[in-house]
């Protein structure tokens, strides 16, 4: 089975993903009815997801172009979902509680909009594949996932199982070094009393010491897989193997060869080592953690679909480690990436399709001709008068107002909803059929808003976003809570303004797999105007450097006496 | 064309009785416990000097030609560029005193033209 949903970062791999067409259009050439679709008619029901494949690589998942590998599980389980309740409402003029997994809003009804506007603009797009066959650029993609993933695994766990064979190598040693003269010449050796016990706690302690800060400081789940070794980390290896390596020298040939009876000696012998890898481990500290805390750059990073940007500040970092940190804080911070909501309305930009013809007289001069005809293109469709601007502004008023006014609709419905719902206190007497518990009271209230909320969202395009189950599960979650339905449908609550990725449900939207393009080594740390791109399939953050600067502050001292004020004259005397 | 210049003109005012007081007609600003800056008058807002402010019509000081934006630099001898508004006030007000003699100095704009020929 193909292992899924690792955490990676491949470095410079630009995806293979093969570009779907969207499938709206496909299916929008369907001929069907209107609006209220007939019951029961065992449609070939789209991927609702696939109007917003955008997050996922690898999870994205599309019908007609066979399995990709998480693809497989979601599309087993919506199979399954599917299965379960065919009978659901399809239209929107009544609202049924529909069983779990089905998409609240029907993907039919909502192309049924576009449909309208663009009714003999759809095209037909055939992909070529049926639903259970695999394309044969998806075979390439997957071994070579496969491959990759695999070499990659080595290699990682190659890296650990070293460290962890070289700390143990570590540990061990003072232990050996202590033991050995006891195993091999005991009869020989001079007895030692009081100093040697103190030495034998002091290690026992300070092993104990490395032991748990080896625990805290390395025994991490790692967040993320990086392309390239980590610099500090290989220093640090390296370093302990050195030290470990030239004490075993040492030990060999002074004390076992030479059989020193001088036990006292060999015990503090073992106390310095344990000593020396202390402070090998405080170096750990230093240069793994303290370095990268304190604010040395301010990253900016813009979300290049839509122009979204943050500014983050972050210490000394690798560019590797920079772009995680930038990950990490991008699933919070930034709105999640809505396609629908980044294209003019192809009203407005449908008159900019006629092109111009070019004809040349004269001579020809063949290499400059396709540079100079299209400048000449360009430049007589810049001066033409073009009033598309004007309709893209009314567009939006317009778009802005309906916004508003489901809005309102929806902050009206909410709040009466919850009205309907009171917590039940000790001393109300209600028969045991009457009391609910979250689940149902979310289900009983839910009937009443559905319609105002669904039609909201679609309105904001936000309708690929929220299940049915989930806005069932938020509406559990803000009554076991006692949340005012302002959370709910407030302003700023959480359906009304598209909140952080992280929001959203997990296995949907959180793909993982980010591709970082560089042109530095990625090892390199960062430095000022240090620019790198981190790829997803449909939009890429673009992520540049800058030094925080230098800042001198001067010291001035005012005495609390020294304020003093007099009044402004002006006076003017008749004489 | 125009040009802007200053000159300085001795001004005799006969003060006129009026009750019990002498009065000359016009009001001053200025001085140097005043703010400067306030001063309409003044080319250098930091000049401290007392100022013609106002010249009530028909009164002793308009009829002996002093005008509204004069700046007073001698009262009957007494310096009057460094001093406070109201030591100025009492120089131009003694009881004693019935005709004042002004040194004042004013700003004018005159054509060029007309300057060389009057020259």
């Amino acid at each position: 089975k193909i292992e899924s949903l690792k955490v990676t970062v491949d470095f410079l791999k630009v995806p293979l993903g093969l570009k779907k067409p969207p499938l709206k259009e496909a299916l929008a050439a369907v001929p069907g009815p209107g609006r209220p679709k007939p019951l029961g008619v065992e449609r070939h029901k789209p991927r609702r997801s696939d109007t917003m494949d955008n997050e996922s690589q690898y999870s994205g998942y599309s019908y007609k172009s066979g399995h990709s590998r998480s693809s497989r599980k979601h599309r087993d389980r919506r199979d399954r979902h599917r299965s379960k309740s065919r009978d659901g409402s399809r239209g929107d003029k009544s609202v049924t509680i529909q069983a779990p997994g089905e998409p609240l809003l029907d993907n039919e009804s909502t192309r049924g909009d576009e449909r309208d506007d663009n009714w003999g603009e759809t095209t037909t797009v055939v992909t070529g594949t049926s639903e259970h066959s695999i394309s044969h650029d998806d075979i390439t993609r997957i071994t070579k996932d496969m491959e990759d993933s695999a070499h990659l695994d080595c290699s990682r766990h190659l890296g650990v199982s070293l460290a962890g064979a070289l700390a143990l190598l570590a540990f061990l040693t003072p232990l050996a070094f202590m033991l050995l003269p006891q195993l091999l010449w005991r009869e020989e050796l001079e007895p030692c009393g009081t100093p040697c016990e103190g030495l034998f706690i002091s290690v026992a302690f300070k092993l104990l010491i490395l032991l748990l800060g080896s625990w805290a400081l390395f025994f991490r789940r790692p967040k993320a897989f990086f392309p390239r070794v980590f610099v500090f980390r290989a220093l640090l290896m390296v370093l302990v193997f050195l030290l470990v390596v030239s004490y075993w020298l040492f030990y060999g040939v002074r004390i076992l060869d030479s059989r020193d009876r001088n036990y006292q000696g060999v015990v503090q012998y073992a106390v310095s080592l344990v000593d020396a890898l202390l402070f090998v481990h405080y170096l750990a500290v230093v240069l793994l953690e303290l370095r990268q805390l304190q604010p040395q750059f301010t990253l900016k990073a813009v979300r290049s679909a839509d122009g979204a940007s943050r500014f983050y500040n972050v210490g000394h970092l690798s560019i590797q480690r920079a772009a995680v940190w930038i990950l990490e804080n991008y699933y919070h911070d930034f709105p999640v990436y809505n396609p629908a909501l980044l294209n003019l309305p192809k009203s407005v930009l449908s008159k900019k399709m006629s092109g111009f013809k070019v004809y040349s007289l004269g001579e020809e001069n063949t290499t400059n001709n396709s540079t100079g005809q299209s400048r000449a293109v360009i430049a007589a469709a810049a001066r033409r008068r073009d009033n598309s601007h004007n309709e893209y502004y009314y567009e939006e008023a317009e778009h802005e107002r309906r916004v508003r006014k489901r809005r309102a609709r929806l902050v009206v419905a909410v709040e009466e909803a919850f009205t309907h719902i009171k917590r039940l206190q000790e001393e109300d007497q209600k028969n045991p059929r009457e009391i609910m518990d979250p689940r149902e009271a979310a289900q009983a209230i839910f009937a009443s808003m559905a319609r105002a909320m669904q039609k909201y969202l679609r309105t904001t395009k936000q309708q690929p976003y929220h299940t049915m189950e989930s806005i069932l599960q938020h509406l559990e979650f803000c009554i076991t809570h006692d949340m005012t339905p302002k959370v709910r449908g407030g302003h700023g609550g959480r359906y009304l303004t598209a909140g952080p990725t992280i929001q959203y449900h997990k296995d949907r939207w959180l793909a993982k797999q980010w591709t970082l393009v560089s042109e530095e080594p990625v090892t390199n740390g960062l430095k000022d105007g240090v620019v790198f791109v981190l790829k997803r399939q449909d939009f890429s953050l673009v992520v540049s450097t800058k030094k925080i600067p230098f800042f001198k502050l001067s010291e001035e001292f005012v005495d609390p006496k020294s304020h003093k004020f007099v009044m402004r004259l002006q006076s003017e005397t008749s004489v | 064309y125009f040009i802007f210049f200053s000159f300085q003109q001795r001004i005799e005012i006969h003060k006129l009785r009026q009750g019990d007081n002498l009065i000359l007609g016009f009001s001053i600003g200025g001085g140097i416990d005043q703010d400067p800056t306030q001063n309409p008058f003044s080319e250098d807002k930091t000049d401290k000097g007392i100022y013609v402010t106002r010249v009530t019509e028909g009164g002793p000081a308009e009829v002996a030609g002093l005008q509204i934006g004069d700046k007073i630099m001698q009262v009957n001898g007494w310096d009057m560029t460094m001093v406070t508004h109201d030591q100025a006030r009492k120089r131009l007000t003694k009881r004693n005193e019935e005709v004042v003699r002004l040194l004042v100095t004013r700003q004018s704009l005159q054509k060029a033209v007309q300057q060389s020929m009057m020259s």
